[in-house]
């Protein structure tokens, strides 16, 4: 029956987007296996779902409107000593702290956005990075609200929901880290599948044509701005309650350049490419700084090289084209043996 | 008399010390067919990109349904009811047809700026893109990413976009050029189909195309409208004949 829906209504073609698929459930089933499988890795598997957040928010630029980022560190830094800060003076609370972060990310995103709405390509990639050296340099030097080098000292956070205290095995942490990134994840598939989100594939895809369409570009970039830096403050946010420590590291442009790097290694503007992009980039990286701390990174440089040599879109586009190759082929076997009714 | 749809006054342009439009006037009452020709390199696109607001004149106005639109941006002429093609394709190669069309008609009706609502609910939109889509012809292809298209099929998609932002007047900029002969029949059926309220105005080369469909014919050389009248009148005009139909092109 399901082959034969799409050339009936192409209409429904479009709405059935948006239906969950059950490849999705056993992402979402294998993301609560550490919990049994690897307890002793929920601390790993903690930085795994913030860096999970950190993609899905760069994917909202880079995969849906095409916008590269090379300054994305500067949202997620701008989360992450906002919840330390509130917490170093006094108020603990993880999720308040969570909201009022992720609020304090998305106005400053927002305000980028008046800059980087008016430009594109090259111009645009150095607006970001100077916009993410802006604010490094920013922190670096405000030594008495940030601890600038020697990074945010004294950040201690209360047990979450008054109940739940963050252990060191990362029990709290790693549930606590799942559950914001499942909801935002439901909230950017929402975003993908509006007609905002539309509209965003429309920039993505030809920018020139928008505004003869009558389309407003500037004002939908400015809102995409705005979400993917609320994402990002949200991840920042997380990783200092989680670990109740921040450093300048949350601002550098290696993390704004890792974070491209994770999301296209797992394919963009696939929902899902940032999240397993940062799978496998964060396992990995400590496996194989397990094998060789010092050279590590020259494992992690061909890896980069041999997928993008062999997937030019990514894990999950490679993916999803075998998938194509072999529903095809499936497609045709029936057909050709015919089908017995039962 | 009734205002003009679309009239242009004194439009002036110059790049450097190259004159791309002196002086030019236009004027098209409602539901006009009118045509405007010219050899290359005459200003006929850069007209358009004026008119519509992707280039700022030096000097003069463009009037819209009698409002001067001349300092608008191009989004806020096509919300006024003033839509274009693209002499060369501008589509949204992996976008489907139905997609980039609901996306035009979503922009128009303003829900694209609405980001929790889901596609699949918006069903008018949808139903409205489709149709204009079978209306011309596109129905079967319209989940298709438009990059696969054949490029007759995406002349065509160029047309629907424009219609989906529902205007009063259309510029077609050469709607047919590249297209073989043996898939040029669908376009000019569609061209030749348009509601009769729409004033269109028409960029051609082919010539065939522009005295079938125009009722008046502007003629634009070196940046300034050199004549402009009845396709019959154009056609006896020996100036014209000279400066375009001249040559190889009409034996």
């Amino acid at each position: 029956m399901t082959g034969v829906g799409a050339s009936d209504d192409p209409r429904r073609d479009l709405a059935s987007r948006s239906r969950w698929r059950g490849l999705e459930g056993i992402f979402w089933l294998a993301a609560l296996s550490p919990f049994l499988l690897f307890p002793a890795h929920l601390q790993l598997a903690s930085q795994v779902a913030i860096t999970a957040l950190f993609a899905l928010s760069l994917d909202l630029l880079l995969g849906y409107s095409g916008i590269v980022s090379l300054g994305h560190a500067a949202f997620f830094g701008i989360g992450a000593y906002s919840a330390g800060l509130l917490a170093k003076g006094g108020w603990g609370e993880p999720v308040s702290g969570l909201v009022a972060a992720a609020a304090v990310a998305g106005v400053a995103g927002y305000a980028a956005s008046f800059i980087v709405a008016r430009v594109r390509h090259l111009a645009l990639i150095m607006v970001t990075l100077g916009v993410g050296l802006l604010v490094h340099e920013s922190a670096n030097k405000a030594h008495w609200l940030t601890g600038g080098a020697d990074g945010l000292q004294g950040v201690r956070m209360w047990p979450l929901l008054g109940r739940f205290k963050f252990d060191l095995y990362g029990y709290t942490a790693y549930g606590y880290s799942l559950i914001v990134l499942a909801l935002a994840f439901l909230v950017v598939r929402r975003v993908v599948n509006s007609p905002f989100g539309l509209s965003l594939r429309g920039i993505r895809e030809n920018p020139g044509r928008m505004p003869a369409l009558g389309a407003s570009s500037r004002s939908h970039i400015r809102t995409v701005w705005a979400f993917a830096a609320v994402l990002a403050g949200l991840a920042g946010a997380l990783l200092a309650q989680t670990t109740e420590t921040v450093s300048l590291a949350t601002l550098e442009f290696q993390r704004s350049a890792e974070i491209l790097v994770i999301l296209i290694l797992g394919g963009a503007g696939r929902l899902y490419g940032g999240l397993i992009g940062a799978v496998i980039f964060l396992v990995a990286r400590d496996r194989f700084s397990g094998l060789n701390p010092q050279y590590w990174y020259f494992w992690m440089g061909l890896l980069l090289v041999l997928v993008v040599m062999a997937l030019p879109s990514g894990i999950l586009g490679g993916l999803a084209r075998l998938a194509g190759f072999w529903s095809r082929a499936r497609e045709r076997g029936p057909t050709a043996s015919g089908v017995a009714p039962s | 008399m009734s205002v003009a749809a679309l009239s242009t006054r004194a439009l002036d342009k110059r790049f450097g010390s190259l004159v791309v439009a002196r002086g030019v006037e236009l004027s098209l009452p409602p539901g006009a067919r009118h045509a405007l020709i010219g050899p290359n390199g005459a200003g006929k696109t850069t007209l358009i990109n004026l008119i519509t607001g992707m280039l700022a004149p030096d000097g003069g106005h463009v009037f819209l349904g009698g409002h001067d639109v001349t300092r608008l941006d191009p989004d806020q002429r096509v919300k006024r009811g003033l839509a274009r093609t693209f002499q060369i394709n501008a589509l949204f190669p992996r976008l489907s047809p139905l997609e980039a069309t609901t996306l035009a008609v979503c922009e128009r009706s303003g829900l694209a700026a609405r980001w929790w609502r889901q596609l699949g609910a918006c069903r008018v939109e949808m139903d409205e893109a489709y149709e204009i889509l079978r209306s011309l012809g596109l129905a079967p292809v319209c989940h298709r990413p438009t990059r696969e298209l054949p490029y007759g099929q995406q002349r065509l998609l160029e047309i629907a976009l424009a219609l989906a932002t529902r205007p009063r007047v259309l510029l077609l900029d050469e709607p047919a050029a590249g297209v073989p002969r043996h898939e040029s029949a669908h376009l000019l059926a569609a061209v030749a189909g348009l509601s009769a309220d729409l004033t269109v105005l028409l960029i051609e080369h082919d010539m065939d195309l522009v005295f079938r469909f125009a009722s008046r014919v502007t003629v634009m050389v070196g940046g300034q409208v050199l004549v402009e009248g009845t396709p019959a009148e154009i056609a006896a005009d020996p100036r014209v004949a000279e400066i375009y139909l001249g040559g190889a092109r009409r034996g």
